[in-house]
């Protein structure tokens, strides 16, 4: 293999080589390369928030009519380096009574459970952290540990508003968990696989042509799962003072903020992975580091859509939150995930019937499925409009008019 | 390479840990706690006596997902009835729920 | 020694440490952390067993479902954060007495059987798993019945749950 080809194990091999050439065992020799590359991804995600910080300031200056930040380098790039100097120098200051072990476990189970989708994110065909064959199953699990640590934050502050705060972040997370893993479930049935590179091997057409509805949801619920705007109750900034991360400062209160930015970053990388066809473009088979450009492009379309989103809505409330999983996301996704079953065997069954070429039928099915999700929106807008509020029109009713009251009759002569 | 004897011998004491745990704890979410280890030991005994002895059938999986789905279903039960017990008794210790017994 | 062993060596530590501070810990949250840790332990063995499958269900539903469940019940069951009193009854020699006999029996069982030293036969294949395994729970003759019961349990345990712990409307 060469270098173009296969860039990963191209440097595995000669590193390992290296390494038995000094003299260690095989098991070794994998042990450690395992443990440097679980390290560089790690490294690799946190350099990327630096990135993102920078540009999400830089987004929301300009959406708002002003500069943002632009002292400290040019256009201002390098504003996240004071930023974390600032952060790094600050005390530690733990509320009494506080349990030491849940406080410092919690940023840090906030953190990694962010960090740990990075390692099954494919960058090119070749260069994945690891390709197991349970990637999607994998991403809701490690969901589920971020939840965790919000509850351990919550709880360990010794602060009843903490506490509150901490319910209402993890009944908003777990709940938008179900529409997510049910969304998460289309690619899995249109792709007939649950590792994460095998579906993006299977964007022969883009799973957000076959199902813009599932990538809809899944959008909507990672933007809930993260706390971003319009669903950023779990930190309303200007109602809770900062929820369950309220009594952490410095550092530990900085590894909340990079999670939450690399979460969103993160999501946005899921949904170019999962539904607009991750690495794949033009080239991308040959060299994998243009895979790797074609993936970041398409994950900051992504991410600039999040950023946007959340400058220009207004905040939930928690009732509306709810309700709107509830009652609507979570019926459609399961609606669309029995649709998108029945269509796809459907069309299986029937497809040997008609004489067609076969590199056709990707498109064939694309269309099929596209065809069902209108039909299913039109259905859900029609259900909707049912409910709309009709305000009577009040027509002309006599106003009451206020009238002088009459003088007793002895005032007059 | 690991014989069965080594799992076998970790889930029989993960499982004495867990009947010591049910049987010796006062707090009733404590008792469940002891609850989950057993039925976690039970599940990686199925799993590795599938893994050991019939690799090629499906026996032992499907058994340990039944029992994923039962364990879940028995925690959220006992943990409702842990809680509406609490409304009404305040207590949560198991020595104080007698009043069945003369 | 190889590698395996000695990994396998150290999990068992960790997550059996992990047990028996599940039922000795004062404290009913850092009772509820140990138990996250063993069941993380458990997840390890999973995939140490070829069956990675597992090992991220048990994540999901153990680590990231029930053990927030406890964490919730414990939360919402005590007056004070800290526990006061001793946290067994009057009866844990004879809890103790009773786990050790247990121990010592299954041991003398398994000791007896023939089959309790064998090595892992190697898997065939290990992609085709989930499929079987999904073909195998929808499978009329295979093991339709049980997944339906299942899933029977799983809508009755939902609703009385709801139902047991929800607030009766005054």
């Amino acid at each position: 293999m060469n270098f173009l080809s296969d860039p990963v194990n191209f440097i595995a091999n000669w590193l390992g080589n290296l390494l038995l050439g000094w003299g260690m065992s095989q098991s070794v020799v994998n042990v450690i390369l395992t443990f440097i590359g679980a390290f560089l991804v790690g490294v690799f995600g946190f350099s990327l928030v630096i990135f993102t910080i920078w540009l999400e300031r830089k987004l929301y200056g300009r959406i708002q009519d002003r500069l943002g930040p632009n002292r400290v380098g040019p256009w201002g790039v390098f504003q996240t380096f004071p930023d974390m100097i600032k952060i790094f120098t600050k005390e530690y200051i733990t509320p009494i009574g506080a349990d030491k072990v849940a406080y410092n476990l919690a940023p840090i189970l906030s953190v990694s459970a962010v960090l740990l989708v990075w390692a099954v994110i494919p960058f090119a065909q070749t260069i994945v952290g690891t390709d197991v064959n349970v990637g999607v199953l994998y991403l809701v699990a490690v969901g589920g540990i971020g939840a965790l640590g919000i509850i351990l934050a919550g709880w360990s502050s010794n602060n009843k508003y903490s506490l509150l705060g901490a319910f209402r972040a993890v009944a908003q997370i777990i709940s938008y968990e179900i529409p997510m893993v049910l969304a998460l479930l289309v690619p899995v049935l249109l792709g007939r696989s649950m590792g994460v590179n095998s579906l993006v091997n299977a964007q022969s057409v883009w799973f957000v042509i076959m199902s813009p509805i599932a990538a809809l949801i899944f959008f909507t619920s990672s933007m809930a799962e993260t706390g971003r705007a319009p669903f950023d109750l779990l930190e309303a900034e200007s109602e809770l003072v900062a929820g369950y991360q309220t009594e952490y400062s410095g550092l530990k209160f900085g590894m909340f903020y990079v999670g939450e930015f690399l979460h969103a970053f993160t999501i946005s990388a899921l949904t170019a992975t999962l539904f607009l066809g991750g690495w794949r473009g033009p080239w991308a088979e040959q060299i994998p580091i243009l895979g790797v450009a074609w993936l970041f492009i398409k994950t900051f379309i992504v991410y600039f859509v999040v950023v946007l989103i959340r400058i220009s809505m207004p905040r939930l409330r928690i009732d509306q939150m709810l309700n709107f999983n509830w009652k609507f996301l979570t019926p459609v996704a399961l609606i669309l995930l029995i649709s998108t079953a029945i269509v796809d065997k459907l069309f299986f069954i029937y497809i040997p019937g008609f004489q067609i070429m076969d590199s056709l039928i990707p498109w064939i099915r694309a269309g099929v499925h596209l065809l069902m999700n209108i039909i299913i929106v039109l259905i859900t807008v029609q259900i909707l409009k049912s409910y709309r509020i009709t305000a009577s029109r009040v027509v002309a009713q006599p106003r009451p008019v206020a009238v002088a009251p009459e003088p007793p009759a002895s005032v007059i002569s | 390479m690991i014989p069965l004897s080594w799992y076998l011998i970790f889930a029989a004491i993960l499982f004495c840990i867990g009947l010591y745990g049910v049987l010796v704890r006062k707090n009733a979410i404590a008792i469940l706690m002891g609850i989950e280890l057993m039925l976690n030991s039970i599940n990686i005994n199925l799993i590795a006596f599938w893994r050991y002895r019939s690799p090629d059938g499906i026996a032992g999986q499907a058994f340990a997902i039944i029992v994923f789905a039962v364990a879940a279903a028995e925690v959220a039960v006992g943990l409702a009835l842990i809680i509406s017990i609490y409304r009404r008794r305040s207590s949560v210790v198991a020595d104080d729920m007698n009043m069945l017994k003369w | 020694m190889t590698l395996e062993q000695i990994a396998f060596i150290i999990v068992a530590i960790v997550t059996l440490v992990a047990g028996i501070s599940v039922v000795t810990s004062r404290n009913l949250i850092h009772s509820a952390l140990w138990l996250i840790l063993t069941l993380f332990g458990i997840a390890i063995y999973y995939v140490f067993l070829n069956a990675g499958f597992f090992a991220v269900i048990q994540v999901i539903v153990y680590i990231g479902a029930i053990a927030i469940l406890f964490i919730f019940a414990s939360m919402l069951t005590r007056r004070v954060m800290q526990d006061t009193g001793p946290q067994t009854n009057s009866n844990w020699w004879l809890g103790a007495l009773i786990s050790l006999l247990l121990f010592a029996g299954i041991i003398l069982i398994f000791v007896n059987w023939q089959g309790f030293t064998t090595s892992a036969p190697d898997l065939a294949n290990s992609s085709g798993q989930i499929s079987q395994l999904g073909l195998a729970l929808v499978s009329p003759d295979q093991y339709l019945l049980p997944f339906e019961l299942a899933s029977i349990l799983l809508v009755a345990g939902m609703i009385g749950a709801i139902f047991v712990a929800g607030e009766k409307k005054q």
